[in-house]
């Protein structure tokens, strides 16, 4: 300490000579900078020294005047951020609660409504589309994830498990909502009218990706549908949420922002910048934790040890909810009402929602060298989300065994049709790789550009031939 | 020590006099007051935030008017809406820069203007005088931006703001005060991607950006001493960078010399050099030189040593004349 006030002072003055020879010396710089290194050290001992004395001050009478004591006669400490009490107990905070956070859901495990469950009645016509879609986005990860070990695609990765929080949080939104996905989340777009053709497309990476062919399988992205382009690295698209949730605040938008992630970006510091960052600017948003217990091979207990997510929320001043994910009408409901809140109270609100990643983690994984068998079978089986959603629409005479067998067939259908479509349309043309890393070509990547298609030329055996140049 | 004292007088002299200008750029002559650059800066932001309502300012420290006092009267004048503090937070590389390609198009961050305070001052040591400008320019995506003084600094930063990509403006710590020039108080904006003859002359030619340009005219000057004759060109944008000027002089010289205060290894010098090598391989006459800070952290004692100084860059320009 000693070492470095002086250290400091010599720099000071040292600096101070060398401007003052060139007559550029500033009074107000150098005040401030003088004021910055003594501030801190008053600040610390002034409140203590006053407090200290009207402990022994304390009478009603002042209490009535300043109101400094609390109805235990403790004073109170009126900081920035509120009023806090002060107690003469040691006591830390334990590191966990009694009980964990409850989780709200309406279906139990045989699609039955709970008696007292708070929720809000949806038509059949949507309950129908939300069916149909899970199993729509079920038959599209099967399909796919096939087309990848039959080497017809790259890579894929499957969302199995987490249908309810695709499609359900889908639903409660409006298309105006603007979403920020991770990338365990194509029910979004499948419910806003992106086609299996459109899916397919960018799998295959032909020229009608709207991604030119330039990302890994997978990294959907729709400006039509207000859907962000997924990218790899985790949890980035969090603090950009929160940007783009206060641009709909500041353009007076009757919508708000939702992004999605796993329990493993909540590690990322890009989490917590985020919810720190939407809390202080009152941001629209919606932060939605799929917390699948597992982020590649890593399960929650070794990502942290807080109770899960929701707990987070109080932390950083947002209100937060924790919510079966596998029960479709508790993740509506929850978003619907996650929704009105945001947009109405202008504030971010947190989301988490217990589920399970029934795949592995993607194509390049095997989870069945990690994790029990028996606990994938378990969830696969006895805590589909889809076939909870089902028992519900079936119990209301909504959905027969007939609709079911067309909708599987006519889904199939359409997904081989599409794959085989997408696999005959050509690759994008070699120009696109040089565009778009600007508004126009510099004349680098022209020159760049140029050089390339010489030695195509020169060399056209050493270049594959479905890219047209 | 010494050296820092030259450094600091010789800036002074130079910006007394001030760089020369190229003829279309004559008119910013016109008029304006003797500012320095965070004066110059101060003066592009309001003046981005005045004629364009979607134009925010936000990072460390701004609100209150910044560690530099770039972003002065802001808040004030516009509103906390519009200039506000955030918590540190940064997607350059993985994010803005690819946010256009790998959307096909469909989403850019459009005006993003990063700015950030670079390269020595005097005092910085390991983590506040770095010059990290060949990172930027490795990612495809970014543009990279270096004024040399006030009135640059304003119309760079313009037209910076205005350009429809993310830009890494980097300004040189060590003129934010000690640069002073006349700048104009209306809007202009300044060419990106378009290098500068600063100084016209015929034997070798001299690229460099920033701060680093007041050392490199003294080195000039004394050159012309010994019957030198120098061309000094700031290349104002690194990325994407004018080739173009810089080929055209070597054409003319038949010698390149390049200096930078980041370290010489994989540093924006070696870029220029290969590219130039490329173009004008039998038009050169001697290898291309580059004085460039050395291969380890930004040391704060050893700093005069590290820096590429204007006696490293005059003894290089006579063994590249005399090669
Ligand atoms: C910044 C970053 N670090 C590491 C990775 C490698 N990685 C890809 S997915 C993943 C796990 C993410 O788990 P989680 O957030 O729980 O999402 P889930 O896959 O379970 O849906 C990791 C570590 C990455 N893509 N980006
Ligand atoms: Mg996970």
């Amino acid at each position: 300490m000693a070492v470095w006030f002086t250290r400091s002072r010599f720099m000071s003055h040292h600096l101070k000579r060398e401007v003052g020879l060139l007559g550029l010396n500033n009074p107000s710089f150098w005040s401030s900078f003088t004021h910055h290194n003594s501030s801190p050290l008053e600040n610390c001992r002034t409140p203590e020294t006053v407090f200290s004395i009207r402990r022994f001050e304390s009478t009603k009478a002042e209490k009535q005047l300043d109101s400094r004591f609390d109805d235990d006669e403790n004073l109170i400490l009126d900081f920035p951020g509120g009023k806090v009490t002060f107690t003469p107990e040691m006591r830390f905070i334990s590191e966990s609660p009694e009980k964990r956070t409850h989780c709200y859901r309406v279906l139990d495990d045989n699609g039955q409504p709970s008696m007292c469950s708070s929720f809000e009645q949806i038509s059949k016509e949507v309950a129908v589309k939300m069916y149909s879609n899970m199993v729509t986005l079920q038959i599209m990860d099967t399909i796919f994830y096939e087309a990848q070990r039959q080497g017809r695609i790259s890579f894929y990765l499957t969302t199995i498990g987490e249908e309810a929080i695709n499609i359900a949080s889908a639903a409660a939104l409006t298309t105006n909502d603007v979403i920020l996905p991770q990338y365990r989340e194509p029910g979004i777009l499948l419910w806003r009218g992106f086609t299996l053709q459109e899916f397919a497309n960018q799998c295959f990476g032909n020229k009608a990706d709207y991604g030119k062919g330039r990302q890994m399988p997978i990294h959907y992205g729709s400006n039509k549908h207000n859907y962000f382009t997924v990218s790899s690295p985790i949890a980035t698209q969090l603090p950009q949420a929160v940007g783009a949730a206060y641009s709909l605040k500041m353009d007076g938008k009757d919508a708000c922002v939702v992004t999605y992630f796993g329990d493993g970006g909540t590690s990322e510091g890009d989490f917590h910048a985020a919810l720190n960052f939407a809390a202080v600017m009152e941001a629209p948003v919606i932060f939605f934790c799929r917390n699948n217990g597992w982020a590649i091979s890593t399960p929650t207990t070794e990502q942290f040890r807080s109770d899960g997510i929701v707990s987070r929320g109080q932390a950083y001043g947002i209100r937060s909810i924790r919510v079966d994910g596998n029960d479709a009408l508790a993740v509506y409901n929850a978003i619907q009402a996650a929704r009105e809140m945001a947009i109405s109270e202008q504030r971010p609100i947190l989301v988490e929602a217990l589920t399970y990643r029934v795949g592995h983690h993607s194509t390049s994984d095997d989870s069945t060298k990690y994790r029990p068998v028996g606990e994938i079978e378990h969830w696969r089986v006895a805590r589909d989300p889809v076939t909870r959603f089902k028992k519900w629409v079936e119990r209301n005479d909504w959905w027969s065994d007939k609709d079911e067998s067309e909708l599987r067939s006519s889904v199939r259908k359409q997904l081989l049709h599409a794959i085989q479509v997408a696999e005959k349309v050509e690759k994008p043309p070699l120009a696109d790789m040089f565009t778009d890393v600007y508004d126009r070509p510099p004349s680098n990547l022209s020159e760049q550009e140029g050089l390339l298609r010489e030695s195509i030329k020169r060399h056209p055996q050493d270049y594959p031939s479905d890219v047209p140049v | 020590m010494a050296t820092r004292l030259k450094r600091l007088e010789r800036w002074a002299s130079l910006s007394r006099r001030g760089f020369s200008t190229s003829c279309d750029e004559q008119k910013l002559q016109q008029s304006g007051k003797n500012v320095n650059l965070f004066s110059a800066i101060n003066q592009a932001l309001h003046i981005a935030l005045e004629t364009d309502p979607r134009a925010y300012v936000f990072g460390e420290d701004v609100s209150f008017g910044g560690v530099f006092r770039c972003t002065t009267g802001l808040a004030d004048r516009f509103g906390k809406n519009r200039v506000f503090n955030t918590p540190l937070c940064e997607q350059i590389v993985n994010e803005a820069a690819k946010f256009r390609y790998r959307s096909g198009n469909q989403f850019n961050c459009g005006g993003l203007t990063i700015r950030s305070p670079y390269g020595a001052v005097g005092h910085g040591g390991h983590y506040h005088s770095q010059s990290p400008e060949a990172f930027f320019c490795h990612v495809p995506g970014i543009k990279v931006v270096i004024p040399r003084s006030p009135q640059q600094a304003k119309g760079l930063l313009l037209a910076c703001i205005r350009d429809p990509n993310p830009i890494v403006f980097f300004e040189p710590k060590w003129l934010y005060r000690l640069a002073v020039e006349e700048v104009p108080e209306h809007d202009y904006v300044l060419p990106l991607s378009q290098a500068e003859v600063i100084r016209p002359g015929s034997d070798i030619t001299l690229v460099g950006w920033g701060a680093q340009l007041s050392v490199m005219e003294q080195a000039c000057v004394d050159a012309e001493k010994d019957g030198i004759s120098c061309e000094l060109i700031d290349l104002r944008t690194l990325i994407p960078w004018d080739k173009e000027t810089v080929e055209a002089s070597v054409r003319k010289t038949g010698r390149l010399l390049v200096s930078h205060e980041a370290p010489v290894t994989g540093g924006f010098g070696a870029e220029i050099s290969a590219s130039i090598v490329e173009r004008c391989f039998l038009r050169l006459e001697a290898p291309v030189a580059r004085i460039c800070g050395l291969d380890t952290p930004f040391p704060l004692v050893f700093e005069p040593f590290y820096m590429p100084t204007k006696n490293k860059i005059l003894d290089a320009i006579k063994s590249t004349v005399n090669y």
